[in-house]
């Protein structure tokens, strides 16, 4: 059995994060040693934080050398943790941070999901900030930003995340890692406030289901008003793309579909292109496909950061193969497809007049919507009141 | 080194009444302190005593303190045009030490990390103690004590009036110039060891009892622009290189990519252009800090949109401003320094690309200056008070790290505007009390962080302006209980002793705080 073992980063380009090396032992008590260059300011909140979390742990005894370079309080009692659990792996205790008191936005199967801001799971300085660039929803990712001999460390700073960082109403989602190891993620996550897991790599209903079913039990009795955990699966294959149907359609928590591109371009054999032709296929298929489920189809990420000009341009087009949104991987981006997303002026007051005349013929008592001389059918006005949703929507 | 008697300033913060030897007036409040008397002035030269063709040049740096009878307890003058690559400020301690001179006083305008070199002239005490800003190693020397007189931190302004009205005497000035002639006539636009221009020297060169000019690039009488005038200098010396181009001005100077520094950017932005402060005419001020060019490319934007134009922006000038002037979008820059190329071609090239000084621009005891017409003015801090009052100099944990620049003299703006983060890497820049006060929070408007805005209660008309805009605008005591809670509480106060190791001067030469030595076994 392991005794000691690390966890962390810490070092002169490190930011808010901390390196922990813990060794147990038979007796002896706690010693805690720090190197901090916040000692000044925080040293005896550091150490307090420590005692703490490893009293939480059941450790009585063993020795703590913590090199912190900035860590906040949610992020050492992360990286303790990691390493207790590695060193320890009978521990079953946890050091869960109390939960601060935000509001959380109400989350819905039907919601605006223009943006999703990815921040790798293992880098807690992103996570602080990111809510205040405004994305629809921020996911924490344990999947592919995560080093495989990191997952454990991930699991438990983005679930300490989840109960002490304020995303300031974005949606907050976790991508997990392909099953069967994604169970283990969502085992680690789910208690503590998720609305969207994604589900990457997704090639069956199957797959869905387990993952719906493993939720179901972490959350028995916890589910209610405005509270309730979605599944955004992400169809990244040939096979994917051909079961797309099959995946938007498993589970009643599917709120939407989306299509990561770089594996698909890669499973097909095509390069991945800036116009994207080699992808036109699959991401038409991938709009049908959640369209006849009733989920929303949401668009890969574009990468290039620095771009923004060609982000507009693609952002767009996705939203005239049908797409109501795509990822971001930088802050920068959110705003760029958030405006492109947006219904133009145009549209916008348009939709607003047959939504009035729809409402006008409710009040009637007439089915038959008219504005002018043109008769409304009803899918016009079914559009007319999803862009006049999402034109709301900006206002939040 | 020990400062005698503390007195509590009209700010509440106690402060020597005696520094290196001399009476000093406590900080009385903005505006409270009358100057009295005449200016300081140079002994009366004659020509006669000058070579009658011109010619001062002599062999070295050494040949020429010697020849201004360079001798013990002296104050020496520098300036940091050349920023981290400046080879004059050592080179010229250097000499002194090799002529064997002890407990001068190193008079610069601003230090850089380079001139950690400086330590050994301290230790060895060839340099006494420093009147000037520190940082890095020469911060933490003066900070832990071991400095044997006190360390007087002046805003550029305030290094003006303390030369002009006496109240530092430069014994001898060193100019370090990318061009001059034989006779002394300098400027900073031409040569490798272009900066742009020789602003902060002008004080020395005027008052200075002696004055040498140091360049790499001697050109035939005259050196045109004169920025520095030959009349006012002893001697010219010729090294091989003054000083390391690539650490004067960057070749391109890079706008922020972080993404939340962006975003407070862009908050300052709309806050200027939404309180109608941009409009035609309209004047600001944004130096070349990261968040402060992304500021001035997104005011572009706005001015572009809204089709306004401004009559003068103040530098420190990037390519991002000489394009604003070369695009029409500005009548002037009125320049302080440059910090590219572009901006140093752009001061050599443009007669509407204007040299301004620490006097035209800063000086307090004036008949006016040019910091309380500029409309806006963007500005950083180390720690932000819940009064609105600022620190630039330490860090939360006590220790000197930079200088103050012109940022006092800016906070005479219309409109003064601090662009910060709430916290950095888990350290509060919003705080109940700042550790060094610099700047009074009278003086500042608005503090804007990528958490919200806040503006100074007193600024009724900002806030009346801002109803009805989507900006964050919230109470500043507000913002700093969120950073709190994100950093796990209010921080620690730094362990200090009661022994002062160095002062803050107002503009106007009053001691506005001091900076306590840190408590043995600080870390």
């Amino acid at each position: 059995m392991k005794k000691s073992a690390e966890a962390g980063r810490a070092g002169p380009s490190v930011r808010s994060d901390c390196r922990v090396r813990f060794a147990s032992r038979a007796s002896g008590g706690i010693d805690i040693a720090l190197e901090s260059r916040v000692a000044s300011m925080y040293g005896a909140s550091i150490r307090e934080e420590a005692a703490r979390v490893l009293a939480m742990l059941g450790v009585t005894h063993g020795s703590l050398e913590i090199d912190d370079s900035g860590a906040v309080p949610f992020v050492l009692a992360a990286r303790i943790e990691a390493a207790v659990r590695r060193a320890l792996p009978g521990c079953t205790k946890r050091a869960l941070p109390e939960p601060i008191d935000v509001v959380r936005a109400k989350t819905r199967r039907r919601r605006l999901r223009r943006s999703r801001l990815y921040l790798p799971g293992n880098e807690p300085k992103f996570f602080l900030n990111a809510g205040l660039h405004g994305p629809d929803g921020i996911i924490l990712d344990l999947e592919d930003s995560v080093a495989a001999d990191e997952k454990d460390a991930a699991r438990i700073v983005v679930r300490n995340a989840l109960r002490q960082v304020d995303f300031h109403g974005a949606e907050r989602m976790v991508r997990i890692n392909p099953l069967p190891m994604g169970l283990d993620d969502l085992d680690e996550v789910i208690p503590h406030g998720v609305d969207v897991v994604l589900i990457p790599k997704c090639e069956s209903a199957v797959s869905v289901r387990d993952v719906d079913e493993r939720i179901t039990s972490l959350l028995a009795g916890m589910e209610g008003d405005g509270i309730a955990t979605y599944l955004m699966p992400i169809v990244e294959s040939a096979l994917g793309v051909e079961k797309a149907y099959d995946i938007a359609s498993a589970s009643k928590r599917v709120a939407a579909l989306t299509i990561g591109l770089e594996d698909y371009t890669a499973d097909l054999g095509a390069a991945r292109t800036a116009e994207g032709k080699e992808s036109l296929w699959a991401r038409g298929a991938v709009v049908n496909a959640a369209r006849a489920a009733g989920v929303a189809p949401i668009d890969s990420v574009f990468s290039d950061v620095g771009d923004l000009d060609r982000l507009r341009a693609v952002a767009l087009e996705s939203k005239s193969l049908g797409f109501e949104g795509m990822g971001c991987i930088h802050p920068r981006q959110v705003r760029v497809v958030h405006e492109a997303f947006a219904p133009t002026t145009e549209e916008v007051e348009k939709a607003k007049r047959i939504v009035a005349a729809f409402e006008e013929a409710k009040k009637r008592g007439s089915g038959v919507v008219s504005l002018g001389s043109k008769m409304i059918d009803p899918p016009v006005v079914k559009r007319a009141l999803r862009i006049v949703r999402i034109a709301e929507g900006e206002k939040r | 080194m020990s400062a005698g008697d503390l007195v509590k300033n009209a700010a509440d913060r106690e402060v020597p009444v005696t520094v290196n030897g001399r009476e000093s007036v406590p900080f009385m409040g903005v505006g409270k302190f009358r100057p009295e008397g005449r200016k300081a002035a140079p002994p009366v030269a004659t020509c006669a005593d000058y070579p009658s063709d011109g010619n001062k040049l002599v062999d070295d740096l050494e040949t020429a303190l010697r020849k201004c009878s360079l001798r013990d307890g002296m104050t020496l003058s520098t300036h940091h045009h050349f920023r981290n690559g400046d080879l004059v400020a050592n080179a010229l301690f250097d000499a002194a030490a090799r002529i064997g001179v002890k407990d001068l006083v190193w008079f610069p305008s601003a230090s850089f990390p380079c001139h950690a070199e400086q330590l050994k002239h301290l230790e060895s005490g060839v340099i006494h103690h420093i009147e000037g800003s520190m940082n890095g190693p020469l911060g933490d020397y003066c900070t832990r004590g071991k400095m044997k007189g006190l360390g007087v931190l002046r805003s550029h302004g305030g290094r003006y009036q303390a030369v002009q009205d006496g109240e530092v005497h430069i014994d001898i000035a060193v100019i370090a110039a990318p061009a001059a002639d034989p006779f002394g006539n300098a400027n900073g636009v031409m040569g490798d060891s272009a900066c742009g221009l020789l602003g902060f020297a002008l004080a020395d060169s005027q008052y200075a009892d002696r004055v040498i000019v140091v360049t790499d690039n001697v050109v035939p009488f005259p050196c045109v622009p004169w920025q520095i005038q030959g009349n006012h200098i002893d001697f010219v010396v010729e090294m091989d290189r003054v000083g390391d181009p690539e650490k004067i001005v960057s070749g391109t100077t890079r706008v922020t990519k972080s993404p939340d520094r962006l975003l407070i950017a862009e908050y300052v932005a709309r806050f200027v252009r939404d309180a109608g402060i941009m409009r035609d005419g309209f004047s600001f001020q944004a130096g070349a800090g990261g968040t402060a060019l992304a500021f001035a490319i997104y005011l572009k934007e706005m001015m572009k949109d809204a089709g306004v134009r401004a009559r003068f922006i103040r530098g420190g000038s990037t390519k991002y401003l000489v394009e604003m002037l070369e695009e029409g979008m500005t009548d002037y820059i009125l320049d302080g320094q440059t910090f590219d190329l572009e901006g140093v071609r752009s001061m050599r090239e443009n007669p509407n690309h204007v040299d301004t000084s620490p006097f035209t621009s800063y000086n307090y005891h004036g008949k006016g200056n040019f910091a309380g017409i500029v409309d806006a003015v963007v500005l950083g801090a180390t720690e932000v008070g819940v009064d609105f009052s600022a620190n630039v100099v330490t860090h939360s944990d006590g220790k000197l790290l930079h200088g103050i620049g012109g940022w006092q003299n800016c906070l005479f703006s219309k409109c003064t505007i601090l662009a910060i983060p709430s916290f950095r890497d888990r350290i509060p820049v919003l705080v109940d009390r700042v550790t060094t006060l610099v700047g009074p929070g009278e003086l500042i408007d608005v503090v804007i962080t990528e958490r919200g805005i806040a503006v100074n209660p007193h600024r009724t008309d900002l806030l009346d302006a801002l109803k009805g805009s989507d900006l964050p605008v919230r109470p500043i005591g507000e913002i700093k209980e969120e950073v709190e809670s994100i950093c796990g509480g209010a921080p620690a106060p730094p362990v200090l002793d009661d022994d002062v190791v160095a002062v803050i001067k107002w503009v106007d030469g009053t001691v506005i705080d001091s900076v306590r030595r840190l408590a043995p076994g600080s870390p």
